[in-house]
């Protein structure tokens, strides 16, 4: 059995997704805290909550301001521009193969190559978080942050509610993400193979 | 356990729904009863400079006046007392200039005076308030110098509960009686002498002091969450202040059985339960929580969930 090794994630890029995971992890159990504050039961004491919360939302903002440039500086911008292209027809496949072929271990129909890190259904749901949910989370937090930036009222309810709504929907949403991202990255060969990966940057092709 | 304690908060909401429903005794819509007749009074005691005809010279000199004297007359005809000739209060010597010295001697009346013992007040509970004062902090180691004028100036107190206000402009009438004195070192110092602790250094643990301070009254912290008053009045030692977030954030929120309150009957009718009254005027982390979202959030991590076990299932099985 030949073991092949590629370079898929270069070193800003591992740096810059140890930092987001880190973060994001830590945003989720302290805005869950929050969210669901209770006197009797408290996760996580509500003002370290806040702050933990505020200082995480600051350097995760900062760390998708490297990650956006970094992206379309380097050849990585490629895997997300190749990986929509005639993204429909592609992504049923690909949810064709995850409910039927993937279980029976069968190859997957868009195998992971230097060209072609991506599978269609990884290129849109990475696209979709990147360049939408995360904008949308990373403003309005900050927003909230500054609240008298907050137009005051929108049809009667309050500015800041209208917000934190957004801003929470959003953030449920991502952590939706973040559980399937997690699964699907254990449906390697082995089940650690893709953290690995994104450790080392190497990927293992096993043949 | 937690039913019992909603069904609770519900009666008392009921309850005190209801007397801040109940009618004013004031006239506020008409005109001042003596509008003409304090006009005399307002003449000098309405502006930043007085004129006065001088017996001996004849001549008319023009005088600075006590800023501390100064009342603006559209603050005092929206007041309580806004039917009331300023003689009412004052003895009627004061219509001559300049005042007897001797006048400065005069009792004043106290809230007590014309309304202790009163059913015709019996809604506001003044025997209750007064009772209420002396514990406070204030009245245990000011009494001398500390009275109920000291928080309702008798030229200008309103009843901001009993009418229709909004929470934002409830809050910043209540808080501007406290720090009326709080942030000036004048009339702090009119009470006792020694330092005025800064507002802003005292509450530094609270993130966001402005926004706060904008959303909530100093008598949310610094009375007893378990008073059913309308309008606490015993503010506590700093040591017994509200000191826990969890105490406004989170669904229970103290919040409810004081501030909101006031606003809680009108709103529950027009726009559904607890949550509407939170989400009209801010947003208190942990205390909005919309349902039908809590509902459907549970609902999608449960079918992604579930998607996950079903595709652990045919992994394992193959
Ligand atoms: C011509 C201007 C003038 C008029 C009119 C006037 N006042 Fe005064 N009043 C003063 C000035 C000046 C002082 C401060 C000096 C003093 O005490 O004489 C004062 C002081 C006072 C004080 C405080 C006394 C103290 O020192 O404790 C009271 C109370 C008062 N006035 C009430 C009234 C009332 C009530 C009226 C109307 C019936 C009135 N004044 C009309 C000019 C006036
Ligand atoms: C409801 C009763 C009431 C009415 C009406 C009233 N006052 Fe007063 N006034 C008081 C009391 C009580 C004080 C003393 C306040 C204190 O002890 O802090 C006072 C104090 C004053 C002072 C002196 C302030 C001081 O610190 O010594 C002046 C001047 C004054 N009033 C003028 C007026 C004028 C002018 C009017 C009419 C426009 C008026 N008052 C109407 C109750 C009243
Ligand atoms: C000189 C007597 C007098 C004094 C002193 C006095 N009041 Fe009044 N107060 C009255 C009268 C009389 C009315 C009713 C006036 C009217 O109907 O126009 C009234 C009305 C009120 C009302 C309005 C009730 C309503 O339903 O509109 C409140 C509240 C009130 N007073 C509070 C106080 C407080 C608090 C104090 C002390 C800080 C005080 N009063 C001192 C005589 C007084
Ligand atoms: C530390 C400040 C402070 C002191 C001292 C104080 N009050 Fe008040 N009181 C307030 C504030 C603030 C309100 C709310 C004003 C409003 O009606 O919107 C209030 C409201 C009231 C009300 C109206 C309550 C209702 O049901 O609407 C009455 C009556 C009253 N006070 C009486 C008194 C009496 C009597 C005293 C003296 C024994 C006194 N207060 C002393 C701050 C104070
Ligand atoms: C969120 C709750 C909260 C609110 C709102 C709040 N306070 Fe406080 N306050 C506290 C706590 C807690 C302390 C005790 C702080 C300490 O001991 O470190 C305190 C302390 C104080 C002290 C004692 C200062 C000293 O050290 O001698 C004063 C005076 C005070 N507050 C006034 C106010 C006034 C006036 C307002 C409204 C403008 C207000 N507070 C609003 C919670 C609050
Ligand atoms: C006329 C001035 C004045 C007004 C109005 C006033 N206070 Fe005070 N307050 C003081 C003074 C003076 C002290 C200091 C007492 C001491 O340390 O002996 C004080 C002390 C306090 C303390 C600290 C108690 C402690 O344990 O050290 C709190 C809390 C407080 N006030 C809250 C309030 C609130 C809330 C209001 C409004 C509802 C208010 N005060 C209105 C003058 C005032
Ligand atoms: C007396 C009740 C009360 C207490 C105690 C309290 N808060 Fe708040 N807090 C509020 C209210 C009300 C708002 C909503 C303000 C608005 O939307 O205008 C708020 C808003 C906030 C916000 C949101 C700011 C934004 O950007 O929207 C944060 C963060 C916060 N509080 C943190 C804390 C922390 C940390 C503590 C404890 C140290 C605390 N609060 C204690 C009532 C309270
Ligand atoms: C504990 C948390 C996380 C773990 C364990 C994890 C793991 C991984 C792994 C193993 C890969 C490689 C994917 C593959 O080869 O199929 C990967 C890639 C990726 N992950 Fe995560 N991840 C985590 C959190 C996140 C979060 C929070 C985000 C964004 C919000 C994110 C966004 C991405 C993106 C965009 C890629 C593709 C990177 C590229 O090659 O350009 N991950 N992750």
């Amino acid at each position: 059995m030949a073991e092949e090794k590629i370079y898929l994630y270069p070193i800003w890029l591992r740096v810059w997704h140890g930092v987001n995971a880190i973060l994001i992890m830590l945003l989720i159990a302290t805005g869950i805290s929050m969210q669901y504050a209770n006197p009797d039961y408290p996760l996580i004491r509500f003002d370290w909550a806040v702050s933990i919360h505020n200082i995480s939302g600051i350097i995760m903002a900062i760390n998708y301001v490297i990650f956006l440039p970094s992206n379309l500086a380097t050849k990585n911008r490629r895997y997300y521009i190749d990986g929509l292209k005639n993204i429909v027809p592609r992504m049923m496949r690909m949810i064709k193969y995850y409910l039927t072929e993937q279980p029976k271990k069968l190859p997957s129909p868009f195998p992971v190559t230097k060209e072609n890190k991506f599978n269609p259904l990884q290129a849109m749901t990475y696209s979709v978080v990147m360049v939408f949910f995360l904008p949308v989370v990373i403003t309005t937090g900050l927003a909230l942050l500054f609240p008298e930036t907050i137009v005051k009222e929108v049809f009667g309810y309050s500015g800041i509610f209208l917000t934190a709504l957004l801003h929470s929907a959003i953030g449920f949403l991502i952590s939706i993400f973040l559980i399937i991202h997690i699964y699907v990255c254990t449906t390697g060969k082995k089940i650690t193979d893709n953290f690995k990966g994104i450790i080392t940057g190497y990927h293992h092709i096993h043949k | 356990m937690k039913s019992k304690t909603i069904v609770a908060v519900f009666m008392l909401m009921v309850f005190w729904g209801q007397q801040g429903l109940s009618d004013r005794i004031v006239d506020m819509e008409s005109e001042p009863a003596n509008l003409e007749s304090n006009k005399h009074c307002f003449s000098c005691h309405g502006e930043r400079f007085y004129t006065f005809e001088n017996e001996f010279s004849g001549s008319i000199e023009r005088k600075a006046m006590n800023p501390n004297f100064i009342y603006n007359p559209d603050e005092f005809y929206q007041g309580v007392h806004r039917h009331f000739s300023c003689t009412d209060c004052h003895s009627p010597d004061y219509e001559t200039f300049p005042h007897n010295a001797e006048l400065r001697l005069d009792m004043m009346f106290s809230c007590m005076d014309c309304h202790g013992g009163d059913d015709t007040y019996a809604q506001y509970n003044f025997d209750l308030i007064q009772d209420e004062f002396y514990k406070s902090v204030h009245a245990d180691r000011h009494f001398e110098t500390f009275d109920c004028w000291s928080c309702h100036d008798p030229h200008s107190y309103r009843l901001m509960t009993r009418d229709n206000f909004r929470t934002a402009e409830i809050v910043s009438y209540h808080n501007q009686t406290c720090t009326e004195c709080h942030q000036n070192p004048d009339k702090y110092q009119l009470v006792m002498d020694g330092e005025m602790p800064l507002l802003e250094d005292i509450h530094s643990f609270l993130p966001n002091y402005n926004l706060h301070f904008n959303a909530v009254r100093c008598i949310e912290c610094h009375t007893s969450p378990q008073d059913t008053m309308w309008v606490a009045h015993n503010i506590l030692p700093k040591e017994m202040a509200v000191k826990n977030c969890v105490e406004c954030h989170s669904t229970n929120t103290l919040l409810m059985s004081s501030l909101y309150r006031y606003q809680a009957v009108e709103n529950r009718s027009e726009r559904g339960f607890f949550n509407a009254i939170i989400l009209n005027d801010a947003y208190v982390i942990g205390a909005n929580r919309n349902q039908f979202l809590n509902i459907a959030s549970l609902v999608i991590l449960g079918m992604v969930l579930l998607a996950m076990i079903g595709h652990i299932i045919l992994r394992i099985i193959k």
